[in-house]
């Protein structure tokens, strides 16, 4: 029974179809794998047998009269950012320990529409901050993945990290993450699994736990392009309860996946080419740069001259939009109540005690640029680099359909790794975060394994809703690539 | 421009975070090693560059003013740390 789960979401869904196997069984095996990896690898922090129980049986009963959605039986694991009714939803905060959400996010309300079974939450960094899993309440989650010869815990990277590792180690079908600089796109490279955000707005942010409003963007981490095609698909669509929700409609993702790359133009931008970057990242990018023209795709270089600045005007505009959007979890009305000796006592212990460092930082920082004198020379400023970035995007897409680029500037690195300050562990979104800024499509697809084993992956970022170029290019990256490597299980 | 300790009680007391003075030094060495880092920003020429608060090119949609959502009290109430008969309980704010 174990091996249905190294199956793809495309295959075990095909043999949910034909009746091969139950949905009922299928969420037994998944469940008790994930439970069983817990001590090990700790990439949830919560389940509901009952819940998961329930939607299978309800699937097999779809099933067998014939009927069933795209994600019809298969175990997912969701985000812990995505509000499950009735399961507890904390973004890994304590502040939010105990919060059962009585609705139901978008996004997740499209999968079980689709048929999806949900398997378990998983853990993230705090708010979704971070870009190594460490900044859980729940403690960190250990990649499934060790560099050849060392026993070393690895992180499995963030903030998604509890999806991807989940996804990795073959314990669910798909994950949803969000990505507000990287946060799908580093896990996923990471782990060696495929990780993909839509333009914004694509997927609905409605009942997900809000960070950086601008900036984020749901959407799955996947073991192959096509299986985050199908996920995208299901979690897609306009939805009237957010305004910044696309109102178009949504392409066929799934279709796009084997659509032919021949006569693209493919940018390649120097200014991708940082200081201090591993010898093998420049190897891979020039092996997907050779797979893409073998495919019959034009290469053209391309500049985008702002891409050094995208990372300091991340970090006003994020922390920026975290404090404001954090100012709600005010030990009221939900989440954890410190009681002071008076009001504002009380706001401050709960909002002391309740937010981990990092959090802090971020709110701090926000409260800063956004405050009476400096709002101008941050805040402001940032805006405006902010469309200077996109102007550069715009100008690339004018000649290319395409940009191809490393997904990250290293593989994954150890969990006990010291950074001495945060910025350290901010530029792992170096090549990332620059498509939250634009707002534009992006995908991380597993290329190769650097000297030591671990996963490296490329990324494909195409202009606004053209998600179809983007799985195009990023399939035909795979068929390439013929990435099988799998990490050994340990746990 | 750099932030001292005073600065950071004084933006910690603003975003109504309770900061352990011992906290105090570091998180203004943090806060200033970032303050450093994105001055670089101002190499960036960006007159009549019209600011983008977000990547969304469409107009805000606009809806009809009516109720869409209500008689849920139970369910706001159902996450509250305190409450009473229907109400939230919270810290006495007015004297």
């Amino acid at each position: 029974m174990s091996d249905l789960l190294s199956l793809s979401l495309a295959d075990v869904t095909a043999k949910l179809k034909a009746r091969e196997v139950s949905a009922t069984e299928l969420a037994e095996t998944a469940l008790n794998a994930a439970e069983a990896s817990q001590p090990a690898l700790n990439a949830f922090c919560a389940f509901d047998r009952d819940l998961t129980m329930t939607m299978a049986k309800a699937s097999d009963a779809k099933l067998a009269k014939g009927e069933g959605g795209l994600l019809e039986g298969a175990p997912l694991a969701i985000k812990d950012l995505f509000a499950v009714k009735g399961v507890e939803t904390t973004a890994s905060s304590n502040i939010l320990k105990g919060f059962k959400p009585r609705y139901e996010s978008t996004v997740t309300e499209k999968m079980w529409a689709e048929g999806g079974v949900f398997l378990a939450k998983t853990s993230m960094d705090e708010f979704a901050m971070g870009s190594s899993n460490k900044t859980a309440c729940t403690g960190h989650v250990v990649s499934p993945w060790k560099a050849e010869g060392s026993d070393k815990g690895l992180t499995p990277g963030g903030s998604s990290g509890g999806s991807a590792a989940a996804v990795s180690a073959d314990l669910c079908f798909g994950a949803t993450g969000t990505d507000t600089g990287g946060s799908i796109r580093q896990p996923a490279a990471f782990t060696g699994t495929v990780g993909a955000k839509g333009t914004y707005g694509r997927c609905s942010r409605w009942g997900a736990v809000a960070f950086a409003s601008s900036l984020d963007h749901p959407g799955p981490i996947a073991k192959t392009v096509k299986d985050s095609a199908i996920l995208m698909q299901a979690m897609a669509g306009h939805d009237p309860k957010e305004s910044t929700s696309l109102p178009n409609d949504v392409p066929d993702f799934v279709a796009a996946c084997g659509r032919s790359v021949k006569g693209l133009k493919i940018g390649v931008a120097k200014e991708y080419r940082v200081d201090g970057m591993p010898e093998e990242i420049d190897a891979l990018w020039q092996q997907g740069i050779d797979w893409l023209k073998a495919a019959g795709c034009e290469i053209v270089d391309v500049t985008l001259p702002h891409t050094k600045y995208a990372l300091p005007t991340y970090y006003i505009i994020n922390p920026a939009e975290a404090s404001s959007n954090l100012a709600r979890y005010d030990g009221m009305r939900f989440g954890q109540r410190v009681e002071g000796a008076d009001l504002t006592d009380t706001y401050e212990k709960t909002r002391g005690q309740g937010f981990g460092a990092e959090v802090q930082r971020r709110i701090l920082m926000g409260t800063y640029v956004l405050s009476a004198g400096y709002y101008d020379a941050y805040y402001l400023k940032a805006l405006k680099v902010r469309r200077r970035i996109l102007e550069d995007f715009e100008n690339a897409f004018g000649q290319v359909d395409a940009i191809l680029t490393p997904s990250t500037p290293s593989a994954a690195f150890a969990l006990d790794a010291e950074f001495t300050d945060p910025i350290q562990m901010y530029l792992n979104d170096v090549f990332t975060v620059t498509a939250n800024i634009a707002g534009i499509p992006a995908i991380s697809v597993p290329a190769g394994l650097d000297a030591s084993g671990l996963p490296l992956g490329l990324q494909v970022i195409t202009k606004a809703l053209d998600e179809e170029t983007m799985f195009a290019v990023g399939a035909a990256l795979e068929d390439s690539a013929g990435f099988t490597a799998k990490p050994k299980k340990w746990w | 421009m750099s932030v001292t300790t005073e600065d950071v009680r004084r933006i910690a007391r603003l975003a109504r975070i309770a900061e352990p003075t011992e906290r105090l030094e570091a998180l203004t060495q943090e806060l200033n090693g970032i303050l450093t880092w994105i001055e670089q920003l101002d190499e960036v020429d960006t007159d009549n560059v019209e600011p983008m608060t977000t990547p969304v090119k469409f107009p805000l949609p606009q809806r009809e003013d009516k109720i869409t959502d209500g008689g849920i009290r139970d369910d706001v109430l159902a996450n509250a740390p305190k409450s009473e008969e229907g109400f939230f309980v919270v810290p006495k704010s007015v004297e």
